[in-house]
């Protein structure tokens, strides 16, 4: 059996079981092929072989002995570089981060680990989590593997590109604005953004706090759900996570779908959106339809505000967040005569550019005198957006859009213009800013063959719903339309 | 024009960040269109809203208080091993106080 086959979570159950693969055969065999296709495709920034090795002989040593096995064993995972993972360089994309090494694990990979996932290594992404195409990692862009000459979305395009192109089984990445979804539609997979303090964030490297999430690729619905199950819940080292019961997210996978209210958001398909994504997100509509669905017409007023808010509050928060890079405790220093001489330089020199960019911007909306015109308002303008969610979820059980209002664009064509890069994270923002979760499922492809994503929100802790509408929605063939 | 040179060289000494000559200037233009853009917000009476400063997560008990336990934390050679320039036990900076 080769690791070239595009394996699921019960498939790798299926072999480790069947005794057809060992669980560091199929390791050896997952790094086989990412020595093969990384140089062209620059997923991943660190390997950790040693680590990976050793969970995987557990996981035989457990078959071996007939132990019952954990219920993600042997599952090859890739980490986004901004979470945590002890003595594993952990750069999130940035000069300025080159060479540390954690001294402890992030929650999310301490549960998958305890659950037998096998960390195969760290994802590129954009500099601290900062972009929508992969193009701002100090470490060189990711080329999206469904199209080489496409970026695979972002910021967390090496965790997108990493499970499309088969490098690994499932991974994690992280959304502010749409990271998560934004790069699964583009590269053609299920990706989703988990309710706001669903998921612990103890050991992510904070860009912005109040926005923050993290959440799973996958190469179906069904193995979406299986790692929420395992990432989800209460803990006691991230006081911003919920202790709200955690379900079993595939028992809800198969149900029925009828009489479940769609909310189609006419300011969702207003200019900007691209005719072919239209097209493919109408076509999307009418198969939940089809499967029983009620399509309703709903208005969410406030969303042509959202791209203007989210970047007032996530700048604000990331000059904040930020500040701690100094070359003082960890990563980089450029010497200086003086104290305030070595962190300018340090994080001058350090820094990239789209980074720098928020600092200066996050830094003047927070600064005395324009506080109350911009960071205050964007807040104000976010009770808003949260309250057309709210009110939405009175007339429906979810809100279907686009994730992206254009399917995946070429290197380099959009690198000129920092604030048309921002427009295009609208259908994503929103969600974040209301702190809703929100899944990206494939939903066609346009002529050229480039993947569309069609985006599905719940209210506040309903992934179940969410996932059910997008399990079924695969079954039907979405990817397919 | 919403920003200035001078704007740029405040905001970048506050955040302790050395721009080159050409930064500032990019910067300068990009803040420009972008703060342009977000003075779309104008347009909205926000005057009877409450600002959200966070998402409430309290469909069920939050607590988010745990006992205030003294717990030991072993970790300081690890953590100074990814220090730029350690000393044994402290992370060593340029000097602050004159001679």
């Amino acid at each position: 059996m080769s690791a070239a086959k595009a394996w699921t979570i019960p498939e790798v159950r299926a072999a480790l079981d069947a005794r057809k693969i060992s669980a560091r055969e199929l390791v050896k065999e997952f790094y086989a092929r990412i020595d093969q296709r990384n140089p062209e495709l620059n997923v991943y920034l660190a390997l950790s072989p040693e680590r990976a090795y050793a969970q995987a002989d557990r996981i035989d040593a457990a078959i071996a002995s007939g132990d019952a096995l954990p219920p993600l064993a042997g599952v090859p995972l890739a980490v986004k570089d901004v979470i945590s993972t002890r003595g594993i360089p952990t750069t999130c994309g940035s000069r300025i981060l080159e060479g540390y090494k954690p001294p402890y694990d992030a929650t999310v990979v301490t549960r998958l680990e305890h659950s037998g996932a096998i960390i195969l290594g760290k994802t590129n992404c954009d500099e601290f989590a900062m972009g929508s195409s992969n193009e701002n990692s100090a470490y060189g862009p990711v080329r999206n593997p469904v199209a080489t000459d496409r970026v695979p979305g972002g910021s967390s395009g090496g965790s997108g590109a990493a499970v499309a192109a088969g490098l690994a089984v499932v991974a994690l990445g992280t959304d502010t604005g749409g990271s998560i979804r934004q790069p699964g539609s583009f590269c053609g997979i299920p990706a989703m953004m988990p309710s706001y303090g669903r998921v612990s964030r103890y050991g992510l490297i904070a860009f912005a706090s109040s926005l923050d999430r993290i959440g799973p690729f996958a190469r179906t619905v069904r193995d979406a759900a299986t790692i929420m199950s395992n990432l989800a819940g209460r803990d006691p080292l991230d006081s911003t996570s919920s202790a709200t019961p955690v379900p079993d997210y595939t028992a809800a996978l198969g149900r029925s779908l009828t009489g479940l209210r769609i909310g189609i958001p006419d300011d969702y398909f207003a200019e900007g959106l691209d005719p072919e994504v239209r097209r493919k997100v109408e076509a999307g509509i009418a198969l939940l339809e089809k499967l029983g669905c009620r399509r309703v017409s709903i208005r969410m007023p406030n969303t042509d505000y959202a791209v203007a808010a989210y970047y007032i509050i996530a700048t604000a928060e990331a000059s904040s967040n930020l500040a701690r890079y100094d070359g003082v405790r960890y990563g980089a220093r450029v010497p200086g005569g003086t104290l305030i001489e070595m962190y300018q330089k340090t994080r001058g020199r350090k820094f990239g550019a789209e980074v720098k960019r928020r600092i200066v911007l996050g830094t003047y909306v927070l600064s005395a005198g324009y506080y109350d015109a911009y960071y205050l308002k964007g807040q104000k303008v976010r009770s808003l957006i949260a309250r057309d969610f709210r009110e939405a979820f009175e007339k429906v059980d979810a809100v279907i859009t686009p994730t992206s209002p254009v399917p995946p664009f070429k290197l380099g064509e959009r690198t000129s213009n920092p604030l048309e890069m921002y427009l295009a994270d609208i259908y994503t923002v929103t969600g974040s800013l209301a702190g809703v979760p929100g899944i990206s499922v494939p939903c066609g492809k346009t002529s050229e063959g480039l993947p569309v994503g069609l985006q599905i929100y719940g209210p506040a802790f309903g992934e179940e719903r969410v996932l059910q509408l997008a399990y079924s929605f695969e079954q039907a063939g979405g990817a397919e339309l | 024009m919403k920003i200035s040179r001078e704007d740029v060289l405040k905001v970048a000494a506050l955040a302790n960040l050395e721009l080159t000559d050409a930064e500032v200037e990019t910067y300068r233009g990009q803040l420009d269109d972008i703060l342009n853009y977000i003075d779309k917000l104008n347009e909205i009476d926000t005057s009877n809203i409450e600002p959200m400063t966070q998402v409430v997560t309290t469909s069920t008990d939050d607590s988010t208080l745990r006992e205030d336990v003294v717990v030991r934390s072993d970790v300081i050679t690890e953590v100074l091993r990814g220090a730029p320039d350690p000393a044994p036990l402290y992370f060593r900076v340029p000097r602050v106080i004159e001679k």
